[in-house]
């Protein structure tokens, strides 16, 4: 079919056809990027714990008038307490396995630092960041840790020290990617490493698989895995216990806690946030993330909703403009078909000036983005598919039109306008 | 004649209902999309404290040196207790107040109860007057309070509420970590959102609120912990809370009331006084390096405001700016249909200006459909950010006469903005073309 006449159509409602195409160059242009930042979102939420998430659940609990901890007595008497607690809980019907802990991925409450293999290296330049995890023996099975060198902890590693005491442990574990690191050729089970700038040595007893860091924010994004667990309880005013319960007996063993816990000592807060799921600890960690993609979704949706919608109506009017040529045209000899792909390959030719528009605008919002705030380059993919799905989206939009047009009688032709 | 334009207007927006619905659905939804996101935006982006927020400064020391500072080269967001206490003991600024997030537990009398945890702040006697709490009974403490270490403490009206059925409780005693402190205060509903005064720790906003306040030397004294981050530059030589005091990490946040420029200069030059001073005992290994900002400033150095929120507003806005030239375009090609109507009516003597008068007393119709949709979605959708934003954000966001009001101007506007051009181009149709062709 001849494009000639299609052009001299266009030309004669310019400001018809700049008004679309450049409707159609916003709407790329921000549905790309809205759907970029959904894909972004989408891939930190699936991101893996590490954990067996399923039948886990924390318990954080404080003592009232518990002992401060600052001195060797204050100490002993909250680690009995914590040693209590560790025994009634362990022994609920529908607990698996109980372990002391200090935070849990994605829980936002951490205690993180450095690792060198020279001893006293404070300059943080040459360091490797890390998360700590202090537990007790059962950490590693109750978490669902796979342990892929080296052994886990047993009742005989494990120590205990207050809050704010920067003893550095002799032994540790560390995840694969902190082992890879700082030991790529060769293992790093038996190793020696020094913790925060310190001069005591400390030695890896084994490598996990996967463990992510507590903290969820960006600024984690550079060590989301670099976690070493020390076996370690540690005594505060306040202690974390993660809790597998058998399978199915989630809940239940979620109930049992408080009175259990009430019994051993009733002078301790245990309020709403006490007794959490790791299902919902993801969530909330996550929260903010899955409310971007579902806003950035909406806007999508009404944007191309608008689009398409705006495409179907300046068409119908074109149509309802032209009726009397298309009158002429059918009755010169032009079939259905004819008229059919006049429209479709009018929209095509709008549209693809819009797209090519609406790609560098595109690429140009990302930038601004990229500068602006936390952002990562788009890749040429999404724009592509948006470029794509945006054609498909304005044939799909003027079909219903066009064929109204195809419909039109050659006896249109002998009527007046 | 306004009311034949009305009219006019109503007639030819019946004659195409398709058209004129996708109109208004599209204005609808675009200045929804853009008002409920500005509504989460306004929220974050407050001024908790307008009437007093320049006159509210933070100061940061340089107490870790190169090796602590950021790319940016700025001194850690937090004081250490030596540096804290000597800003205190010094008092150059008209109030200020030194503060720790504490989270104690409280012991109900009722001994049939359990025992709850709030979370509240360690602050000098300054604090009050300093951030103009609202009281509903009594007041805060005294300066020879703070001094004696006295067991006194300001509860909010939630927990007074909860603890002793919202009377007057000054005078009362709450156990606080297993210590009598006697109530001089409760506040009214104060839960400023940012928490302004620690946004180190609260990450700006958030859901609780501050129960409860006790003198800052007192919880140090009795070894009540620190709740909030704490943030070390090298290992503390000793162990405890004792050993915290004595090192240089970082987890006090500061503030002072300096009224104007000048004095804010004296204090910034108070400031660099301190630091030389550091560096000349060799304390510090570096030149001072210190800030002074005020608290909208410090707010935003701070990035309060969730990028999130920003870049949400903007593609709200490109989607109301897409929905505008949609307008733009549906009205243009009705306008434009109606040619030999407006011919007729320029033949018979009807002036330019009438013309526009009629084709934007049509998009200004259109309009204000448009913004009485909007109205209902943007309730909607402000009623429905509570289900995806965080709910410390999503709390804050509401629907109040000023977003009505501005949600039904933009709607105006906006339209008649967008059918500017399709009524200039209306307005240059030549009646003879018209009479002539047909």
């Amino acid at each position: 079919m001849a494009l000639h006449p299609i052009l001299a159509a266009l030309r004669k409602h310019k400001s018809g056809v700049v008004l679309i195409s450049m409707q159609i160059a916003l709407t790329l242009a921000i549905v790309c990027n809205a759907i970029f930042i959904i894909g972004q979102r989408i891939d930190r939420v699936n991101r893996l714990t590490g954990l067996d998430e399923s039948n886990l659940f924390l318990v954080t609990q404080q003592w009232v008038g518990a002992p401060s901890g600052d001195d060797p007595a204050g100490v002993e008497k909250l680690d009995s307490m914590q040693k209590e607690d560790l025994v009634a809980l362990r022994t609920l019907p529908d607990v698996a396995s109980v372990a002391s802990i200090n935070s849990l991925p994605l829980l936002n409450s951490s205690s993180n630092g450095e690792i060198s293999l020279k001893p006293g290296a404070t300059e943080s330049k040459g360091n490797t960041r890390t998360t700590f995890y202090f537990g007790d023996e059962q950490m590693l099975s109750t978490l669902g840790l796979r342990l892929i060198a080296g052994r886990a902890f047993n009742t005989g590693d494990i120590q205990h020290h207050s809050f704010r005491d920067q003893t550095e442990p002799s032994i540790v574990i560390v995840t694969k990617p902190i082992a890879d690191k700082l030991f790529p050729q060769g293992s790093a089970v038996g190793k020696v490493m020094y913790l925060d700038g310190g001069t005591t040595p400390t030695t890896i007893i084994g490598v996990v698989e996967r463990l992510q860091v507590p903290g969820s924010g960006s600024w984690t994004n550079n060590f989301a895995y670099n976690a070493t667990l020390e076996p370690t309880r540690i005594d505060h005013n306040y202690a974390r216990y993660v809790v597998r319960a058998k399978p199915g007996r989630l809940e239940a063993a979620m109930r049992a806690i408080p009175p259990t816990l009430y019994k051993v000592n009733p002078l301790r807060v245990l309020d709403d946030d006490s007794v959490k799921s790791f299902a919902d600890i993801r969530a909330s960690a996550y929260r903010a993330d899955i409310g971007m993609a579902i806003l950035m979704g909406v806007v999508c949706l009404i944007l191309l909703g608008v689009t398409a919608a705006g495409i179907v109506g300046l068409t119908s009017f074109w149509v309802g403009q032209r009726h009397r040529q298309i009158g002429v045209r059918r009755a010169l000899g032009a079939r259905k078909i004819d008229i059919l792909h006049y429209f479709q390959i009018e929209n095509l030719m709008i549209a693809g000036i819009g797209a090519v528009i609406g790609v560098l605008l595109a690429l140009g919002l990302n930038a601004w983005l990229m500068q602006h705030f936390e952002m990562d380059r788009i890749p040429l993919a999404y724009v592509l598919v948006g470029l794509v799905a945006l054609m498909i989206l304005g044939q799909v939009a003027v079909f219903v039109p066009a064929r109204r047009a195809s419909n039109v009688s050659p006896v249109e032709a002998t009527r007046a306008a | 004649m306004f009311a034949y334009y009305l009219e006019l207007a109503l007639r030819s927006l019946k004659r195409s209902p398709g058209l004129t619905i996708l109109m208004v659905l599209s204005i609808g939804f675009g200045v929804a999309a853009s008002m409920t996101t500005y509504s989460v935006f306004r929220a974050v982006s407050g001024d908790p404290i307008p009437w007093k927020s320049s006159q509210l400064f933070v100061p940061q020391i340089d107490m870790w040196g190169p090796t602590g500072r950021g790319d940016d080269g700025e001194p850690p967001v937090a004081m250490d207790y030596t540096d804290a206490m000597k800003l205190m003991r010094d008092h150059r600024a008209k109030l200020q107040s030194a503060m720790y997030q504490v989270s104690p537990s409280i012991v109900p009398a009722d001994a049939s109860k359990h025992p709850i945890n709030v979370s509240g702040h360690a602050v000098y006697s300054e604090f009050f007057p300093m951030l103009d709490v609202p009281f509903k009974y009594g007041n805060g403490w005294s300066a020879d309070d703070d001094e004696q270490r006295a067991a006194v403490v300001v509860i909010s009206s939630k927990l007074n509420e909860k603890l002793f059925g919202g009377a007057n409780s000054v005078g009362k005693t709450v156990n606080v970590e297993g210590k009598d402190y006697r109530v001089v205060g409760v506040t009214n509903d104060w839960n400023p959102q940012p928490r302004f005064y620690d946004v180190v720790n609260s990450g700006g906003f958030s859901t609780g609120l501050d129960d409860v306040f006790l003198p800052f030397e007192r919880a140090i004294a009795l070894s009540i912990p620190n709740d909030g981050n704490t943030n070390c530059n090298a290992i503390p030589a000793e162990s405890g809370f004792v050993g915290l005091q004595h090192s240089s990490c970082v987890w006090i946040a500061y503030m002072a009331e300096l009224d104007d420029a000048a004095t804010a200069s004296t204090y910034k030059a108070y400031l660099d006084g301190y630091a030389h001073q550091q560096q000349q005992s060799g304390r510090f290994a570096w030149a001072p390096n210190n800030r002074l900002r005020n608290l909208p400033d410090w707010l935003d150095s701070q990035h309060v405001v969730p990028s999130d929120t920003k870049v949400s507003l903007l593609v709200a806005l490109g989607l109301l700016i897409v929905c505008l030239v949609n307008t733009a375009g549906l009205l243009l090609a009705k306008f434009l249909r109606r040619s030999s109507e407006i011919g007729v009516r320029r033949a018979l003597g009807a002036q330019r200006l009438s013309i526009y008068a009629q084709f934007l007393t049509e998009a200004g119709m259109i309009g204000l459909a448009g913004g009485v949709l909007g109205l209902l979605l943007t309730g909607v959708g402000v009623a429905s950010v509570g289900w995806v934003l965080p709910k410390d954000i999503a709390a804050l966001a509401r629907v109040d006469l000023m977003l009505l009001a501005m949600t039904l101007l933009i709607a105006v506007v906006a339209t008649l903005l967008a059918g500017l051009y399709p009524t200039f181009r209306a307005a240059r149709v030549q009646p003879a073309w018209q009479l002539k062709s047909n």
